[in-house]
């Protein structure tokens, strides 16, 4: 295989003079250049978490002042927001769709789409994807359902609003709740049409990984960031397919009179032929997809850390093969958790006595993690450039969150907080948060090399990395003591309930801090356009790094280098390593020894 | 309490501005500083700021428990609560323990290596001993975790009906709970949502012989000190019956029926003048009050002053009044429980008239 990746190469390099024809639709829209679309896939995720952010303040108001009237309901939800007053289902339908794209558009899409394709064959020393042409048309069909979805929310009857987990009845009944008609319809149609463009965007990374490495890249030499889109990519071939299963079971429970989970209804007066389906059957195989959906947004955002903390602190990433073994490790874990979202589904009880323990498991890994960390920060030289300031608060977050999934992997402590604001912040800190920290890092570290050598103003990355932390913590730290206070998550308003009355104070809070943050990404987004158009130019090797992509053609050409594809000849973290006598790095005042530098003779060689 | 709040938010975003105008300060520099990569002087201040947010976060903690532990559940009212309460605490105490040092050390690294041009970074690339000692103490950590969690659960959902348990049924739908009672025979009569007609809104099958004593009522009571057996229906989407103050939840799922059993310990009585509950009570009664002058300003009804009652609440999204499902739980002594029952009309009476 190596051969036919050499053979490629040669192609490549021989036809060099082709590279110019490319017209302004080949190179900008329906590019099948990995950089390209890599970018694509950013924008189009930027674009939807602006969406998706948006829909959070707009029910974080109603949540931490119900009884007023905001009139900025009525300017962005039209008939659902007359007079300023918000209506139950818009509130539900905010909850939906930021939840599904937050996840999926942002989260999966954006971050393991832009990152995968930009870096996989950059960091592996190929001249672009495996199939440049699968790769655009998972691209576009991605595009296709976040169109898709972003129309669902014009749908006169409401988008979709049964939650993100969408749970039959609730979603396949219309007569249930408004948004489960043509806004479900969409919104299922959209995901299936997202899962496909996730598969084939999958395959296509497993392939180049496996395949098109270059001469010494051996799978022990690979940055972690490969490790982890690669194991990535295989948790997405695993488990997607299964979420496919249930969107069609409940396109045909939907529409062609199914029962695979319907059963002895009685609504809207009369009671309706299907028998013999369960909802719990939908959970299972929902969740089979949902919580290994979890370590697909997790992982490629640890991958990203592992690599900018590693560079930044200028010292070897603490553990290589720990790091490795326990990517693995989750990657398998997360495939039999699922479970654990089900301990009061109904469920055989034994079966939660199970989820426990796996789920307590899963805990190792990730506390290896954590740990490796940290001691990587310890006595290193920490550049403390935004990128390294959104590793570090990922790491915070990761920690944070993690930590209180041992009270939610505990099925009896489960059912207490189960659905609660308990598991909202838990699963915001740990996942939500951490992995936009790796979002945002990843967009600072690698811009100069999405966007030719242009980097993006660091103050305003200091800004807004401060002001986000802050924001963070002081949004979901108080949520955890709304959900010990017993109050149910997808409440419209907690005024139907005195006793939830003290806890206004909490959601103000709450609130206040999610608008600082909020606003903080507002810089953000500033910074990312003007550096993109103004953003002072870095030198070719911004960060001191050892990866192979630094050593790129700074201009963007297809097949990213423009002589031969350089040869590697170690693992991509000798960093601060020093000669053999000890009086200076091996390559004398330099603290790093890229990849395709071959062992010197005034060094000991390490084996990984 | 909400002006200190205020005050709060105001100081803690007073806090970020002036970090922010540090920040721009620092970075500003000399004229000839224009790169983008981070220098000494950045590595300096972000170092600082490192040390001073693991305080931030320190200081938010303690904040949140001084001024909101009073909005916590109060003590368990039922048995096994006790045990849910107490594996609570344990697991509470270790992730803190866990959390304020690994957050230290995380932020104090970062702080204490910050970079500097004359520093050198440590080629430290492995250490089996260490990492097998980070993997070996989460793992007794977590078996011990796993094996008291365990226990816990079997026993909570583990229901011995040889206790003689008070089989009640609670019957879900968009948007109000029913609860029926088994009557003398304490065995509930079959039922099916083709059943349902008119007043017989549960659609119990009034030819059973054990469904002719059933009684249905809209308010959950429950006798202190017996072990209650719910089972649960629901007749159009999932809905979930959580009910925090017992530690208790379970799903109600259209086409079966599921069970979650537990033994309430205090009466609603005594719970009223628990106090931490006559402290909370208060709270809540004073910001109400505050909220009826705005009402009564505008020239609106006030609102009721609050007294504390037991909550059935529904707990999984089942639609637009999703955020108002409850019914109210009475816990009171057995004789009084008995006495309550007696006065109920059976479902058969309730239909013939």
């Amino acid at each position: 295989m190596s051969a036919h990746a050499h053979d490629l190469a040669m192609d490549h390099h021989e036809d060099h003079g082709h590279h110019h024809k490319e017209t302004f639709i080949t190179k900008y829209i329906f590019s099948q250049d990995h950089k390209m679309i890599s970018k694509q896939y950013l924008f189009t995720g930027l674009i939807m978490g602006f969406i998706g952010i948006a829909m959070s303040i707009l029910f974080r108001l109603q949540l931490a002042w119900p009884d007023h009237q905001f009139s900025i309901y009525e300017v962005f939800l039209g008939k659902w927001g007359a007079e300023g007053v918000m209506d139950p289902n818009i509130y539900l339908a905010l909850v939906t769709i930021h939840g599904t794209i937050m996840v999926f558009f942002v989260l999966t899409a954006g971050l393991s789409g832009t990152f995968s394709n930009l870096l996989i064959p950059l960091q592996c020393g190929a001249r672009d994807m495996a199939s440049g042409f699968l790769n655009m048309i998972s691209y576009w069909l991605f595009f296709l359902s976040s169109v898709i979805m972003v129309i669902s929310l014009f749908v006169e009857a409401g988008p979709a609003s049964a939650g993100w987990t969408i749970y039959p009845p609730l979603s396949a009944l219309p007569q249930a709740i408004p948004g489960s008609g043509a806004g479900m319809t969409l919104w299922l149609v959209s995901m299936a049409i997202f899962i496909a463009s996730s598969l084939l965007g999958a395959l296509n990374y497993i392939v180049t990984v496996l395949n098109l490495r270059t001469k010494g890249m051996s799978m022990t030499r690979l940055p972690l960031t490969i490790w982890a889109f690669f194991i990535t990519a295989v948790i997405g071939v695993v488990s997607f397919p299964v979420l496919l299963s249930a969107a069609l079971l409940l396109i045909m429970d939907r529409s062609f009179g199914t029962s695979f989970f319907l059963s002895d209804i009685y609504i809207a007066g009369e009671v309706l032929h299907n028998q013999g389906g369960s909802p719990v059957l939908f959970e299972h195989l929902f969740w089979f997809l949902g919580h290994p959906e979890v370590y697909i947004v997790l992982l490629p955002a640890l991958g990203i850390t592992s690599e900018i903390i590693a560079t930044n602190s200028r010292k070897p990433i603490f553990g290589y093969r720990a790091m490795v073994a326990s990517i693995l490790a989750i990657a398998f874990l997360s495939t039999i958790v699922w479970g654990h979202h089900m301990f009061v589904s109904g469920m055989n009880p034994f079966l939660g006595s199970v989820f426990t323990f796996t789920t307590l498991l899963i805990a190792i890994p990730s506390a290896v993690k954590a740990f490796n960390y940290i001691t990587t920060l310890w006595k290193g030289n920490l550049q403390l450039n935004p990128a390294m300031l959104f590793s570090i608060g990922l790491v915070s977050t990761f920690i944070t969150g993690g930590l209180t999934g041992i009270i939610l992997g505990d099925s009896a402590l489960d059912i207490n907080v189960h659905d609660t604001y308990f598991v909202v912040a838990h699963f915001h800190l740990v996942m939500g948060i951490s992995a936009l920290y790796g979002l945002f890092a990843g967009v600072y570290h690698w811009f100069p090399k999405m966007f030719e050598g242009k980097m993006m103003n660091k103050n305003m990355g200091y800004v807004h990395f401060w002001v986000t932390a802050i924001g963070a913590y002081g949004v979901f730290f108080p949520m955890h003591f709304i959900g010990m206070a017993g109050l149910p998550r997808r409440y419209y308003t907690n005024t139907a309930f005195p006793y939830f009355d003290d806890l206004t104070n909490v959601n103000v809070v709450i609130t206040i801090f999610a608008i600082i943050a909020a606003a903080a990404q507002l810089v953000f987004l500033f910074n990312f356009i003007y550096s993109i158009f103004y953003g002072k130019k870095g030198p070719k090797n911004p960060w001191g790094s050892n990866t192979l992509e630094w050593t790129a053609e700074v201009k963007h050409i297809h097949g990213n280098w423009d002589g031969p594809i350089p040869h590697v000849h170690r693992w991509a973290y000798d960093y601060s390593k020093l000669n053999k006598d000890g009086s200076d790095y091996v390559i004398a005042g330099q603290d790093y020894i890229p990849q395709t530098v071959p062992i010197q003779e005034n060094e000991e060689e390490m084996h990984h | 309490m909400t002006a200190f709040l205020v005050v709060l938010v105001l100081i803690l975003f007073g806090v970020a501005i002036w970090q922010m105008g540090k920040i721009f300060q620092l970075s500003k520099g000399k004229a000839d500083n224009t790169s983008e990569i981070a220098n000494d002087k950045d590595n300096n201040a972000n170092g600082w700021l490192m040390l001073m947010f693991v305080f931030f976060i320190y200081v938010l903690t303690i904040v949140c428990f001084v001024k909101w532990s009073d909005v916590l559940l109060p003590q368990s009212a039922s048995a096994h609560g006790l045990e849910t309460d107490q594996l609570w605490l344990i697991s509470m105490v270790i992730i803190f323990i866990v959390g304020i040092i690994t957050q230290w050390l995380l932020h104090y690294f970062a702080f204490k290596y910050r970079g500097r041009k004359t520093q050198r970074a440590t080629f430290y690339a492995d250490n089996d001993k260490l990492e097998f000692i980070w993997t070996i103490i989460p793992v007794i950590v977590l078996a011990g975790l796993i094996i008291y969690g365990l226990f816990t659960w079997t026993d909570i959902m583990n229901v011995d009906t040889e206790d003689d348990p008070l089989v009640v049924e609670l019957y879900a739908q968009q948007f109000k709970w029913n609860a029926r009672y088994a009557g003398d025979d304490n065995v509930l009569g079959e039922a099916n949502v083709r059943l349902i007609e008119g007043a017989n809104i549960l659609g119990v099958d009034t030819s059973d012989p054990n469904a002719q004593d059933d009684i249905v009522v809209n308010e959950l009571h429950l006798p202190k000190g017996r072990k209650v057996l719910f089972k649960m229906r629901s007749q159009d989407v999932l809905h979930s019956a959580y009910m925090p103050h017992f530690r208790a939840q379970m799903n109600c799922v259209p086409g079966m029926i599921t069970q979650f059993s537990f033994t309430p310990t205090i009466t609603t009585e005594k719970m009223r003048s628990n106090p931490d509950m006559v402290e909370k009570v208060k709270h809540i009664n004073d910001i109400r009050a505050k909220k009826s002058e705005v009402l009564l300003a505008k020239g609106e009804e006030a609102l009721e002053p609050y007294e504390f009652d037991y909550l059935l609440l529904c707990n999984k999204i089942c639609g637009n009044s999703h955020y108002n499902m409850q019914m109210k739980i009475v816990v009171e002594d057995e004789d009084a429980f008995n006495a309550w029952l007696k006065e109920q009309k059976t479902l058969v009476q309730a239909l013939e008239q």
